[in-house]
């Protein structure tokens, strides 16, 4: 028996990566099995293990200051699996775990099975696809293994595609068929890509990978065909166009995962590729693309958003904006300069405080559509009167969005205008700023009339509990402003060693 | 040229002929059918990968050829789902064409979101 | 050139050639039909790249039971109404698609044939970790033991697409069953393939599943032989799709992969380690998982193929 290298050892608690897997999978099958009611119970029961096992990772992560690692069957790669959790699978795991919680008891609501019936067809549904979307994001956050990886990344694309057509209703079908169309796509350039890299190294393990990592030709068309993508996934522009009319129509609780966490998954793995496993490629040309992609889905999506007429729509366009914020990662946390912590720190905040503002928005819309009977924004005139927690929650999301203080969004774009100042990027400044300004214009369109007078009779009152849901998330995504240094230093646990390879 | 060397390019060209269709048939069966030969370049480059990598007695390396059959199981699914979604949107509307931007809308349907 | 060489360039021809067609055929029934062809000339490929375990696999699901799925989809397509042809797109769309598809495949080509050599491999530790399996099969064993996680996943992607499927159901039919497989009652031709060719398929799976260990085969071949007997069954009328509600039917789709995560839990207590399996025991363990694993595909793929449930469970 070979001796295991120190790299790809197991640590103590390690198994507590698989249980944060296999808690959710073994939901869904339950949920399947006992059917009705039950998968409902289920899906609430497990919200709290799983986020117990979240924030148990996160800590034995903080305390230690090293990864947690596991190899699947007891066998450490190249020929086995190994799992991982760095700072930054860490504090995607616990923004999952709330989310889909949150999302979960918000939606408890629309998708009761009804008095009278055993079962009932989208309820049954929800119940099993929202544990799915929480399986594979846990897979997507701490999979060690690419091709481990793509099955999770497939994983996610059966859970997120039917949940936007769980309605059944026409315009929900065709977006969730265009939907399917982009995301296999992605699956397939994806597995070409990964074809190639275990035809050029013999094995898919990332940081196996890392360390024989060469600029072949092989890499570098590895390297594209999987960005190509995941970047459909992930709906960054040009490859969108999928992503308004799926997350504007689907179900609310639904539209919150998808938004807030879904493309966030496959943005990780792009994450992954890229500082994980090809840091070792000359930098410079590839991170520049996918900066100026992510800087034309700023302005495109804001544009866009500020011309949407319904407010779900609106929120959909600004997730094209905020996706583009993301990518100026590659560019401003790249290489081996004294700015890029700076632009990791941004990166990575952006995404977490993105999941909280969106789907504490994407919440607060659902609640206004049913009150309201409609989400018309020029038909708002008095509702922020009659429904004041709610519009206070899109406002507070709307912070995160504007990038002002105080919230995630605003240490977010902070850091990352830092980077490029100090970077001497000006380009990536000179967008943020415009987002920024576009994004409060698309905020203010929501809120004004809104806040102007008028008389509103609502079809039904929010029900108290799920405008303090919406609201906590939006609280949450605020707070993220507050994050002590600590915080920051934490997101680089484990990434050290990847950037030293350079 | 060896037959895995021809295999490979096999691989690409389908690579090539499915990316063509999936980008231009407007029938989402087609696609799903563009998808699936896409899906079997990406196969058969894991074929050859493993092929060239026989060794200690196998003429092959096992574990791509693992991935190529956990991959055309998951592709068969994938097909599935689609093929499922084609026929309840052509139930639904009459029409599955997805290069229609504006998708016919059924009438009174004015709320939208939910 | 050897005869084998010129046979080997005949078959790499002829299947892109009927790949072609398939996405040239204006007819979408003739494309549908083109690719169950293709898929069967594609298992010959896998042959000859020495892959006998994928090459059933294709024959069987990426060729076999896509093929049903494809056609039942085509006819039921044309039995609601039609297939409508839709204008060709625009000659500026085709020539770009057409440059990009060009260029990916010639850039793929490019690299595939610049692959380094001698090619890395794990064919040597997946030997050495051939003996603690007791399989004698290298592709079973990275299957069901080196990587049986992404096994097990896979698995529950299959639960996932049945339950998306069924999603599509419009809702007064939920817990019904789905439309019938085939259109009428069986001629006599059917009534035979059914007398003579399911006992027979059923003998072969449980064969393949048998010998899977050691041989080409396993669950997954399995499973879709006794998939496709059932379906053959379902076509020809003389059973139909179960209620989607049916209990039965959910603990069989859920068997596998239910059975599989159930032991590679005990294995974290009982084995050192989530998914391994206790030393001298492997083999046996193996098999167990295996038969469920079977089960569940051949239940899995006819209810995919079958579609969501369109009969309401009163009638």
């Amino acid at each position: 028996m070979i001796e295991t290298p120190p790299a790809l050892a197991a640590t103590a608690g390690g198994s507590l990566l698989v249980l944060a897997i296999l808690a959710p999978v073994a939901g869904i099958l339950l949920s399947f099995a006992l059917g009705g009611r039950f998968a409902e119970r289920v899906a609430l029961g497990l919200t709290p293990i799983g986020l117990a096992i979240a924030f148990a990772i996160a800590a034995l992560v903080w305390r230690s200051g090293a990864p947690l690692v596991y190899n699947v069957a007891g066998l450490p790669p190249p020929l086995g699996i190994a799992l991982r959790a760095d700072g930054i699978s860490c504090v995607m795991l616990a923004a999952a775990a709330l989310v889909i919680a949150a999302a979960a008891f918000y939606a408890r609501a629309n998708f009761a099975t009804p008095k009278g019936v055993m079962e009932a067809r989208a309820p049954l549904a929800f119940w099993i696809l929202v544990q799915a979307v929480w399986a594979a994001l846990t897979i997507l956050f701490v999979g060690g293994d690419l091709f481990n990886l793509y099955v999770a990344l497939e994983l996610l694309t059966f859970a997120a595609v039917p949940l936007v057509c769980l309605s059944g209703k026409p315009e929900t079908l065709v977006a969730a068929l265009r939907y399917l169309m982009f995301a296999l796509f992605g699956s397939v350039f994806y597995l070409l890509g990964a074809a190639l890299l275990y035809g050029a190294y013999g094995t898919l393990d990332i940081v196996l990978l890392a360390e024989r990592m060469r600029a072949l030709p092989a890499v570098w068309l590895a390297a594209g065909l999987m960005t190509a993508g995941l970047l459909a996934k992930t709906a960054l522009f040009p490859l969108h166009l999928w992503l308004p009319p799926a997350h504007a129509n689907a179900p609310a609780a639904a539209s919150a995962v998808l938004s807030g966490l879904v493309v966030k998954g496959s943005f990780f793995l792009t994450v992954r590729l890229w500082f994980y496993v090809l840091p070792a490629l000359p930098g410079g040309a590839a991170e520049a693309v996918l900066g100026t992609l992510g800087s034309a889905a700023v302005l495109f999506g804001s544009v866009l958003a500020l011309r949407q007429e319904r407010l779900k729509l609106l929120i959909a366009y600004s997730t094209l904006a905020q996706i583009g914020y993301l990518f100026l990662i590659f560019p401003l946390a790249s290489g081996a300069h004294p700015w890029v912590a700076d632009g990791w720190s941004g990166g990575i905040m952006q995404t977490l405080s993105h999941a909280f503002a969106k789907a504490a928005m994407f919440m607060s819309a659902g609640l206004l559509a049913e009150s309201l009977g409609h989400d018309r924004i020029a038909e708002f005139a008095g509702a922020g009167r009659a429904m004041p927690a709610t519009f206070f929650a899109l406002g507070l999301g709307g912070l995160s969005l504007m990038g002002l203080p105080p919230s995630g969004g605003f240490a977010a774009k902070w850091l990352l205008l830092r980077a490029s100042v100090a970077a001497g990027q000006w380009s990536w400044a000179i967008v943020m700023l415009a987002g920024g300004l576009l994004a409060a214009g698309y905020v203010y369109r929501i809120l004004a009339p809104a806040l102007s007078a008028g008389a509103i009779v609502l079809e039904a009152p929010p029900q108290r509990s799920r405008e303090a849901i919406a609201l906590a998330l939006a609280i949450v995504a605020a707070a993220l402003g507050f994050a002590p240094q600590s915080f920051f230093d934490f997101l680089e646990v484990g990434r050290a060693a990847a950037t030293a390879l350079r | 040229m060896s037959a895995s060397t021809l295999a490979g390019l096999v691989g690409a060209a389908l690579v090539g002929l499915g990316l063509y269709g999936f980008i231009v048939s407007p029938q989402p069966l087609r696609k799903i059918l563009a998808f699936n030969l896409i899906g079997n370049g990406a196969f058969l480059v894991f074929g050859i990968v493993a092929r060239k990598g026989a060794a200690a007695g196998f003429p092959f390396d096992p574990v791509p050829q693992a991935m190529v059959i956990t991959g055309i199981v998951v592709a068969f699914a994938a097909s599935a789902l689609a093929a499922a979604l084609i026929l309840r949107l052509q139930e639904e509307t009459g029409n599955v064409l997805l290069d229609s931007d504006a998708p016919a809308k059924p009438p009174g349907d004015e709320a939208g979101a939910s | 050139m050897s005869i084998l060489q010129v046979l080997d360039l005949g078959l790499a021809i002829l299947v892109l050639a009927i790949a072609g067609w398939t996405i040239a055929a204006r007819e979408l029934f003739a494309s549908v039909v083109g690719y169950v062809a293709y898929g069967l000339l594609l298992s010959i490929v896998w042959i000859r790249l020495h892959a006998p375990d994928v090459a059933l696999t294709e024959a069987a699901i990426g060729s076999g039971v896509t093929g049903v799925l494809l056609v039942t989809t085509g006819a039921r397509l044309r039995g609601a109404g039609g297939v409508e042809t839709a204008a060709p797109p625009r000659l500026s769309q085709r020539l770009m698609a057409g440059a990009l598809a060009v260029l990916v495949a010639a850039a793929l080509a490019a690299v595939v044939l610049l692959l380094p050599e001698p090619a890395p491999t794990l064919a040597p530790e997946a030997r050495e970790g051939l003996a603690a399996t007791g399989l004698g099969n290298p592709v079973t064993a990275v299957l069901i033991a080196y990587r049986s996680f992404d096994t097990m996943l896979e698995k529950v992607v299959l639960v996932l697409a049945v339950v998306g499927v069924w999603s599509l159901a419009p809702d007064r039919c939920w817990a019904g069953a789905p439309a019938p497989l085939g259109r009428a009652r069986p001629e006599g031709a059917l009534l035979f393939l059914d007398q003579a060719l399911v006992p027979l398929g059923i003998l072969v799976g449980v064969h393949l599943f048998w010998v899977g260990a050691d041989e080409p085969g396993g669950a997954f071949q399995a499973g879709a032989i006794l998939a496709a007997m059932w379906m053959i069954v379902m076509i020809s009328r003389l059973t139909e799709p179960p209620r989607v509600g049916a209990r039965w039917l959910r603990l069989a789709l859920i068997a596998g992969p239910a059975v599989f995560l159930a032991t590679g839990l005990a294995g974290g207590g009982m084995a050192g380690g989530f998914f391994a399996y206790p030393a001298g025991f492997a083999k046996p363990i193996i098999l167990f998982i295996e038969a469920f694993l079977v089960l569940s595909i051949a239940v899995t793929l006819p209810m995919l193929v079958a579609g969501p449930p369109r009969r309401s469970p009163q009638s």
